[in-house]
């Protein structure tokens, strides 16, 4: 972790540009190098989850970003003024107020969606990427560097998810977003040929299988390993 | 930095409060609209079992808002199958699930009438609405009968929290696809209704009162089975008194 906190003395400088190389650094980072699913490993258990279809996949994804990016805003913008001794409490009373505000959006604008993720929307209070970027940058940063740091964790697990969810949705239900693309390819080769949706892939076994995969790729390409 | 008691409480206190107020304010504001969500989703599942989900997925809301009040006529019956005709009460705004808790005397029922467009007296099916327990939490779901008011048109099933990929896939097409021509009475006029079976992949087909169940979800078939029974039991009176009157007119 000693990589996260930023150095504080970079403070009072003349005006740092908007996205600086420092910042564009904070939301790239986790994005390979450092990315929260496969080399943190956190946020397992929703990236298990949710992944089934592209669709409930994405509104995962935008509710997480939302999450991580305000919380972390937030909890930086009241660092100072935070008891130490029961953080931990007031982190999880931001988080699961912007939580909450995100799942009542839903409910009133995509019910479908609301219904599909509920539960899984509430457990974005426990993923252990939005703790984790609390206690580990955004106590002890700006605000709007807490925000890029959270915007990027977030893209981080997004862009991994998302992954995941191509290939089960393709694999397991032969779509994607709800598109039949199998049936659309099979049509191709004559009325004869269907290629087979594989039903290990819609089970979270599939996502395992998945998400190993990409570590495996990730970790060879960046010569990453654990400690 | 090591901040007093009274600091800590008083910190708490008000950030409670705002938190609070957040949360207050984004239900309050939010709230017409979740509404409006919870009628039409409401609408969908009502129709759901009348017509094919892809259907239902294909049209917009103000589509369904139009469908639904041009094919759906509704009343409330009470157990004994007279209609309710209080002030102020109609079938969409019946709660099952707050009725469910009231013994069956008690409750009111709703009844969706589907008919075709603009002619309330050409029906197309009955619409019952149920309410029970699954395996972890609350399931329901409506179901459409014929004219004859035995034979299953179609059925549409819900639930809160049952296990995704086993008591989950009651909301499955291929699922609710296996209740269709199955019948509620036998030939005597006794409710049988249908029951799920243990174990999947047998055939059914000769048996009008069971379909196949749901590989490792037995108590979740089985709730859906008492709920269905039950709920065909409180609604027999009524569903009595349909047929027996068309057997009058028939004379």
């Amino acid at each position: 972790m000693s990589t996260e906190t930023i150095e504080k003395s970079l403070v009072a400088k003349p005006a740092e540009p908007i996205l600086s190389k420092r910042r564009k650094k904070l939301i790239t980072d986790p994005l390979i190098d450092d990315n929260p699913v496969t080399v943190q490993v956190l946020g397992i258990c929703s990236a298990l989850a949710v992944t089934t279809q592209m669709q409930p996949t994405l509104v995962m994804a935008i509710s997480v970003i939302f999450v991580v990016a305000l919380s972390n805003f937030a909890i930086s913008l009241m660092r100072n003024t935070i008891p130490s001794r029961v953080r931990i409490i007031v982190q999880l009373a931001v988080v699961a107020t912007l939580v909450t505000i995100v799942s009542e959006i839903l409910k009133a604008f995509a019910y479908d969606m609301y219904k599909e993720l509920s539960v899984f929307i509430g457990l974005i209070i426990t993923n252990c990427i939005v703790m984790g970027r609390l206690e580990a940058f955004a106590m002890g940063n700006k605000p709007y560097d807490s925000m890029l740091d959270g915007l990027g964790s977030a893209l981080g697990y997004s862009w991994i998810i998302l992954t995941v969810a191509f290939f089960r949705e393709l694999w397991g239900s032969g779509s994607v977003f709800g598109v039949p693309v199998f049936e659309y390819v099979s049509s191709l080769f004559g009325p004869d040929f269907k290629l087979a949706t594989n039903g290990l892939m819609v089970t979270p076994v599939g996502a395992f299988i998945i998400l190993g995969l990409i570590v495996w790729v990730q970790r060879t390409k960046t010569g990453y390993a654990e400690h | 930095m090591q901040q007093s008691n009274t600091y800590i409480i008083v910190y708490s206190a008000v950030l409670t409060i705002i938190l609070g107020l957040l949360l207050s304010g984004s239900a309050q504001v939010l709230g017409p609209w979740q509404q409006e969500s919870i009628a039409l989703d409401k609408k969908k599942q009502i129709l759901g079992a009348v017509i094919s989900a892809e259907e239902i997925d294909a049209m917009t809301p103000e589509q369904v808002n139009a469908f639904y009040s041009a094919r759906i006529s509704s009343t409330v019956v009470d157990i004994s199958g007279k209609e309710i005709t209080k002030e102020g009460i109609t079938a969409e705004k019946v709660e099952i699930a707050k009725d469910y808790k009231k013994t069956a005397e008690e409750r009111s029922y709703p009844v969706f009438i589907f008919h075709a467009e603009g002619k309330p007296d050409q029906i197309e099916s009955y619409i019952f609405p149920m309410y029970g327990a699954g395996l972890w939490d609350a399931i329901w779901g409506y179901v459409a009968l014929e004219t004859d008011l035995n034979t299953i048109a179609g059925i549409t099933l819900a639930h809160a929290s049952e296990t995704p990929g086993l008591g989950a896939r009651i909301t499955e097409g291929k699922v609710q696809a296996r209740y269709v021509g199955k019948k509620i009475f036998d030939e005597s006029g006794t409710l049988i209704a249908v029951m799920m079976q243990k174990g999947e992949g047998k055939k059914y087909d000769s048996d009008a009162h069971k379909v196949d169940g749901m590989s490792g979800a037995t108590i979740t078939g089985n709730g859906v089975n008492n709920m269905l029974k039950s709920y065909m039991g409180c609604y027999e009176a009524y569903i009595k008194s349909k047929t027996t009157s068309k057997v009058v007119a028939v004379l």
